[in-house]
């Protein structure tokens, strides 16, 4: 089948990214006074950090004062658990979504009824710069519930007038079943789901490349352009990295074009900034470092300069598209520690709570990552100590269920415990080394 | 009236098994029966040794993780009903068996048997009251020839 990859129709939704930088700067300048004006009245840990800088609104008199403001960081979030930087009443407030935090609880996020309409804008800008438009038929299998990824695509799929199936993750045999049954021509998954699904299409001896399949919108964890060559090779769609996280809206803060020259920021309403994580002084266009974002529009939650810890580059050059949006050079890191499996955020500390809330002490432990068949695996390795040897087997199945229980609730993914014999997990002079990440991408 | 049992955890690969039998065998301690519980990841091994205390301090400080349980040895008449009878008196008393494994010898037309019950006290009391032989340490290790 000749699958064709065309931009679609022109969505007026993308007249924004193409404003000559002048008319965009000017944009991103208001905005951001109106948006530190409203944090600093509405949120009271930025207006405390504001006054421990002897800092005001007005001292913001350009976009390059957007230095002086202070950060926003991760722990922020958790410490507030779990309404404390909201800046609007909870009468105005008609979503909450979560994401895995560090320790047991989750990080909350919220959005009034304009914050989810400008959300839905950003990925009906997404889904146009990739040739996604009404008419289109697309299968949803990003997850549904308190995951950005699965409502955020829908609102936008809708937004854009295509044709929605809300599948959501997993059951793999459904979900070709349906993409081949009702003439999909669009997905949005991870991309390793989507290398599982041409895995398992090949086995039921469907070929993806004869289906009207044309586009992926894929992300949620980072990817190869190996990875890309590979899922485009094996099923003839074009495959587009799509950026966002939680904290500042979810997905559709940036996406690729058609050209797929890295993720083009939305940066009329998420400003971005790159810094060096050791100093925190900023850097310019063109260097690596952590990737700085500032909310624009959001009212519930606004998010001023917060450091994602994803360590990239901004470029600025011109793209074929003719966007002047800046585009984030692929991923290549995080400057912590947080895993990304099958799309979820995983910390280690997270690992290490469970562990505890069932055992009282923390036990010696070992995560391992792998993948197969595309599809990530998470084993937590145990080491059993004398407080929690049974000498009944059953003792010992009741442990290792508790475990894996603790470990789904506090992360929401299923991890295969490993009860392991003393002493045989490594140890090392100051921090043991947890994690084996196993993947290759 | 009760035995000390050791239980040690193994995980299921090749050589886990013989590392603390070496052990045990190096200090010249004899194990008088052994049962092996097994999952596809770990086993449970029991051990019924007579210097049960100086074999749990050898094994932990080389590593092993060693839970001392107490089980209680029965006589068990070496013909058809004979373990049936016992079980009658033991499900009577409400009494539930986690585990059971058997000495070789035998004396007397007696098998040896040792039950870990999840009530051991209950299960001795309605034991002695319907005249079953509980064999203690000492009696144990008599039969035994240590």
């Amino acid at each position: 089948m000749i699958k064709h990859h065309e931009p679609g129709p022109f969505h007026p939704a993308s007249a924004m990214d193409f404003l000559p930088p002048e008319q965009l700067r000017d944009i991103q300048f208001n905005r951001l006074k109106d948006m530190v004006q409203w944090a600093y009245d509405n949120v009271g840990l930025f207006r405390k950090r504001m006054m421990g800088l002897t800092l005001t609104p007005a001292d913001l008199k350009s976009l390059d004062d957007i230095v002086k403001l202070p950060f926003t960081v991760k722990t922020d979030l958790r410490d507030a658990y779990p309404f404390g930087l909201f800046a609007s009443s909870m009468r105005e407030i008609v979503r909450f979504h979560a994401s895995s935090g560090t320790t047991g609880k989750p990080i909350v996020v919220a959005y009034t009824q304009e914050d989810v309409n400008d959300w839905a804008r950003a990925m009906v800008r997404s889904f146009a710069a990739c040739g996604v438009h009404a008419g289109d038929i697309i299968q949803n299998a990003y997850g549904y519930g308190l995951f950005t990824g699965g409502l955020g695509a829908h609102y936008g799929a809708e937004a854009i007038g295509a044709s929605v199936i809300p599948i959501s993750g997993g059951n793999t045999d459904r979900q070709i079943m349906v993409m081949k049954d009702f003439g999909v021509t669009a997905i949005c998954c991870t991309p390793s789901y989507f290398l599982h699904l041409i895995e398992r299409a090949a086995e039921l001896g469907v070929d993806l490349k004869e289906l009207p399949l044309r586009t992926g919108v894929l992300g949620a964890e980072p990817w190869t352009e190996s990875m890309r060559q590979r899922i485009e090779t094996e099923s003839g769609i074009k495959a587009y990295d799509i950026y966002g996280l939680s904290e500042i809206v979810g997905p559709g803060v940036a996406m690729e074009c058609l050209h797929q020259t890295g993720p083009h920021i939305f940066e009329d309403m998420f400003y971005p900034e790159i810094i060096d994580p050791q100093t925190g002084q900023p850097l310019p266009d063109g260097s690596e470092g952590e990737l700085v974002l500032t909310t624009l529009c959001k009212r519930a939650m606004p998010m001023i300069r917060y450091r994602t810890r994803d360590i990239t580059s901004l470029a600025a050059d011109w793209c074929p598209c003719g966007r002047t949006l800046r585009r984030i050079c692929r991923i290549s890191r995080r400057s912590d520690d947080m895993l990304i499996i099958r799309g979820v955020n995983l910390y280690p500390s997270q690992i290490e709570a469970a562990l505890l809330k069932v055992e009282g002490t923390l036990p010696h432990y070992q995560i391992i990552v792998d993948r197969e068949k595309g599809l990530d695996t998470l084993e937590v390795q145990v080491e059993v100590t004398p407080e929690v040897f049974s000498d009944t087997v059953g003792g010992m199945e009741r442990l290792q269920a508790r475990l894996t229980h603790s470990i789904m609730s506090i992360t929401g993914l299923h991890a295969d415990v490993r009860l392991v014999a003393p002493r045989t997990l490594q140890r090392s002079e100051g921090k043991a080394k947890r994690v084996l990440d196993k993947r290759q991408m | 009236m009760k035995v000390n049992q050791l239980s040690v955890f193994l995980e299921n690969q090749p050589g886990a098994l013989s590392a603390p039998c070496r052990l045990l065998a190096e200090a010249g301690i004899n194990i008088q029966t052994f049962a092996l519980a097994d999952t596809q990841q770990f086993g449970i091994l029991r051990l019924i040794v007579p210097e049960w205390q100086k074999a749990k301090e050898l094994l932990e400080k080389n590593g092993f993780v060693v839970r001392v349980t107490e089980v209680v040895a029965l006589e068990v008449p070496d013909r058809p009903g004979g373990l049936l009878a016992l079980l009658e008196v033991i499900e009577q008393a409400r009494v539930n068996v986690e585990y059971v494994y058997a000495f070789t010898a035998k004396q007397d037309n007696q098998g040896l048997m040792l039950f870990r019950f999840d009530n051991p006290d209950a299960a001795i009391r309605a034991l002695q009251a319907n005249q079953i032989n509980i064999v203690g340490t000492v009696g144990l290790f008599k039969r035994m020839g240590t």
